[in-house]
């Protein structure tokens, strides 16, 4: 396998675009990354996008990007895992290029959630759920990680204050973020009394409806180096698990079983562990999902996820600070899109590029990407070389 | 909406609880399928789920999805039935303020979805408080 | 030989609306209605409970206290008003959900209040003639009344279910009579949401004549005196009416109360005068007789005359009891939320 580097990445403002369409936010985001890499032709494309079909009426994405890329006839694939479709497309474009198939892939991802109403994107996030046992019922994303709070709250003694504290901490790297779809700064007392959603999940414990992509140009490093003379984003690890995707069915309901699988072999592979992170870009779809997640890469013991935040462990100004994007909650969750912006977010990290909220001394960075309740994980970690 | 056929073919266990459980490992499995995932065994026995248990957790889902918008807000819960496995249906016939993990439910048939006013009705399951 | 039945089961949703609140709603009066008719409450169905739900979970009691295998019914009819479907049987459903399928016949029946009686007196029919060695017969409704009309402080939701056999019975059949003519007094047209009647026509010629003249005609035919019977159960319309019957017959109020439903859950329409003999059934001892007449407009009664067995006392407790379930939590609904669950409001599409 080759050693493959990071050479552009690009996404736009996020939020409710009502004025550009899925193609045009996603050729927005190519375009950036493809100049940025200063690359004048990509060998094949890669698109995590979780639901064209449900919320824009649109699959056949691969020909279709690579097309209004102006890039067309390459390989344009589309790949599908929930929320983690963005991960799973960066992980699928690092297989190309490590593997000799490729040498230079575009990495992208892409969700325009907007043009359908609050119950058919509800409806549509819903099918990374087992629709036959889970969805048949009604239940939502919110009402899944609801009742894995629950779990975790009564079995470890996580507060609600902690959980809010997710909120409070993401949002204030948030408001350091030009992208961010909810830049505003919100206390615990305002994530508490938010509107209910799904008990014990109120509204400022969700990440919101989102339209948004973002893209990242993979090369080998090797070729990189010839080309300048660096630093450069070393892609040191790649790494995906799954689990049951119903969550009744899970051995635990209060552990992200597939993120420790897919932690653990990253780990491996780059021959580090959690305690060389310099920070990373965690899965906060909802608040107590950050909590599971830090539990689950080892960041946290199990159990301790929401006391650490509350520490201020992970905070922009901790030991291993947690999502300085905003994370999904307040950078947005355009989920296809996600994934991919999570790389954004480490490479201009990792570039010193990230002015108020730069991580200090940024050497080793993680990204993690989740589907449904965690039956899918995308892990990949990325150092400065 | 969910689809004529889709829903047909899961009546045996949307009516009936009807599971598998592996022959060589006696793992349960609801819906049944064709590999247990604990011991790769393929051969099953048919069997059936108890129709008692406890809630693990569970949830009031406020912001409710395409076709359940009027039930709103209602609970949904993952139960854990007495010496089997676990599923996720709704808890009805409560006070959904009053829910709390450990209640003891049973089993109930109730309708889960329809398609309008006009359309097919979808029955299965539902839990309530056990008397 | 002895035909009866071998199982019962019976269904009452929890939920409840009091008369006072209707009456509240249309300025009416509500001790009209709880000293006239001797109404006080009425069980609502939950938006997720209709015929065949509440159905299903009747029969299932009634295969509990049966101890038979589903899979040797030989019929399932269900009657009813209120059936889901106009056009699709509520009775495949129940014959899936009980594991009764494929072998069997299946029919739903509509004769007003009356449909749940004919179920039971078809699956009787059945069963005594040898066709079969087990079939069930249910009544079922979640009947409708119009915003503000009579028939909404009365109209209510309820099913029983009664397995019919040859053997292990619980009650024997000892005799059956119907008593069937035209009478116009309520009726509900095709595509009509609720039903109309015929005001103070449905009493004297309609359910009066019917429900006296099938009593009367039965015992006649029997042989026997109302002082031969511990209980009776008339159709109960509200609380009235079956009191004012059984008076005019000779039965006493003690005769009557196990079986007198409709002041507590209202007229379960199909269900009514099946669910007050599953209530007796709970209570009745072993050589105890019981009758039983039902009233459907339209109009016809079917009358039955039951005789308790020693099996009653292994059964009753296997299932729950009809008075138990009545009063067990009940939850009280306002107008508002009674309107919704009834589909009574319109909702923008
Ligand atoms: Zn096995």
């Amino acid at each position: 396998m080759r050693e493959v580097a990071v050479i552009g990445v690009g996404m736009n403002k996020w939020g409710e675009l009502w004025e550009k369409s899925h193609r045009t936010i996603w050729t927005e985001a190519a375009l950036k990354a493809i100049d940025e890499a200063k690359v004048d032709r990509v060998d094949a494309m890669v698109v995590g996008c979780m639901s064209g079909g449900l919320f824009v009426g649109q699959e056949h994405l691969g020909a279709l990007l690579a097309e209004q890329l102006g890039m067309g006839p390459i390989p344009g694939t589309r790949v599908e895992s929930a929320c983690a479709s963005g991960g799973l497309a960066f992980r699928q474009a690092y297989l190309a290029v490590a593997s000799g198939m490729h040498d230079i892939v575009l990495a992208t991802g892409v969700e325009k959630m907007t043009d359908v109403d609050g119950g058919a994107a509800t409806f549509a996030l819903s099918t990374a759920a087992d629709q036959e046992y889970e969805g048949f019922h009604g239940v939502t994303f919110p009402g899944l990680y609801a009742m894995m709070a629950r779990v975790h709250m009564q079995r470890y003694g996580t507060t609600r204050e902690q959980l809010a504290q997710v909120a409070v901490k993401n949002h204030a790297h948030g408001s350091l973020n030009p992208n961010a779809q909810f830049p505003m700064k919100v206390t615990a007392q305002q994530v508490m009394s938010s509107a209910m959603v799904a008990d014990p999940m109120r509204l400022l414990d969700c990440s919101p409806v989102t339209d948004g992509a973002a893209a990242a140009v993979l090369v080998p490093l090797e070729w990189a180096r010839k080309r300048s003379s660096g630093p450069f984003i070393r892609v040191a690890a790649s790494a995906h698990a799954t689990d049951t995707i119903a969550l009744h069915d899970r051995e635990d309901m209060a552990f992200l079983g597939s993120t420790a699988k897919a932690a653990e072999q990253a780990y491996k592979q780059a021959h580090i562990g959690p305690s060389d992170l310099s920070f990373c870009e965690a899965h906060d779809c909802f608040t107590i999902s950050e909590v599971m997640v830090i539990e689950a890469l080892g960041i946290a013991e199990r159990g301790q996820g929401g006391k650490l935040t509350a520490s201020g462990y992970t905070a922009l100004d901790g030991k291993i600070p947690v999502n300085p994007s905003g994370g999904l909650k307040s950078k947005g969750h355009p989920v296809g899109a996600t994934g991919v912006a999570q790389v954004f977010e480490v490479v201009e990290q990792l570039r010193g590029a990230c002015g108020a909220r730069q991580v200090k001394n940024a050497r080793w960075a993680l990204t993690q990407n989740m589907g449904g309740t965690g039956a899918s994980t995308v892990i990949h970690l990325f150092e400065r070389v | 909406m969910i689809g004529l056929a889709r829903h047909w073919r899961e009546i045996p266990q949307r009516y009936r609880y009807e599971a598998a459980r592996c022959d060589k490992c006696s793992a349960v499995y609801f819906p049944p399928r064709l590999v247990c995932s604990k011991c790769r065994g393929r051969e099953f026995t048919k069997t059936v789920l108890p129709q008692t248990g406890k809630v693990e957790t569970f949830t009031v889902i406020r912001v409710a999805p395409t076709g359940f918008t009027d039930e709103a807000p209602y609970a949904v819960a993952v139960v854990k039935l007495d010496d089997s496995i676990r599923v996720m249906a709704q808890v009805v016939d409560c006070e959904v303020e009053k829910l709390a993990i450990g209640d003891r439910v049973r089993l109930e048939f109730r309708k889960v979805q329809q398609d309008g006013e006009a359309g097919a009705i979808c029955y299965g399951y539902k839990f309530v408080p056990e008397a | 030989m002895e035909v009866g039945i071998v199982g019962y089961g019976a269904y009452v949703p929890r939920h409840r609306i009091k008369v006072e609140e209707i009456a509240q709603v249309w300025g009416a009066d509500a001790p009209t209605y709880k000293k006239g008719l001797r109404l006080e409450e009425k069980s609502v169905p939950s938006p997720d409970q209709d015929v065949i739900t509440m159905s299903v979970e009747a029969s299932r009691r009634a295969l509990r206290r049966a101890g038979v295998d589903p899979f040797e019914l030989g019929a399932i009819y269900i009657g009813s008003e209120s059936h889901p479907y106009a056009v699709k049987p509520s009775g495949t459903v129940v014959a899936e959900a009980i594991g009764a399928t494929p072998n069997l016949h299946c029919a739903d029946l509509e004769f007003a209040c009356k449909a749940g009686s004919e179920g039971m007196f078809i699956a009787l029919s059945l069963v005594k003639a040898g066709e079969m060695k087990l079939a069930l017969g249910i009544g079922a409704d979640t009947s409708q009344g119009a915003p503000g009309d009579a028939l909404e402080y009365s109209a209510s939701a309820g099913a029983a279910a009664f397995i019919m056999g040859r053997e292990r019975l619980v009650a024997a059949c000892e005799h059956t009579f119907s008593f069937t003519t035209d009478t116009p007094d309520f009726w509900r047209r095709e595509y009509q949401h609720y039903p109309r009647h015929g005001g103070r026509f449905t009493g004297e010629p309609a359910y009066f004549k019917h429900t006296l003249s099938c009593a009367r005609e039965l015992m006649k035919r029997a042989g026997l005196e109302p002082g031969d019977f511990k209980f009776a159960v008339f159709h109960q319309p509200n609380g009235k009416f079956p009191l004012t019957a059984s008076e005019e017959l000779g039965f006493t109020r003690e005769q009557v109360q196990q079986g007198l439903l409709s002041p507590s859950i209202g007229n379960t329409y199909s269900g009514a005068s099946p669910l007050g003999l599953t209530a007796i059934l709970d209570v009745a001892k072993p050589g105890d007789r019981i009758l039983m007449v039902s009233y459907g407009s339209g109009s016809g009664s079917d009358g039955f005359v039951w005789r308790v067995t020693e099996r009653i006392e292994e059964v009753r407790s296997l299932a729950p009891q009809t008075w138990a379930q009545i009063k067990d939590r009940p939850v009280y609904v306002n107008y508002g939320t009674y309107a919704k669950f009834r589909g009574k409001i319109l909702k923008a599409s």
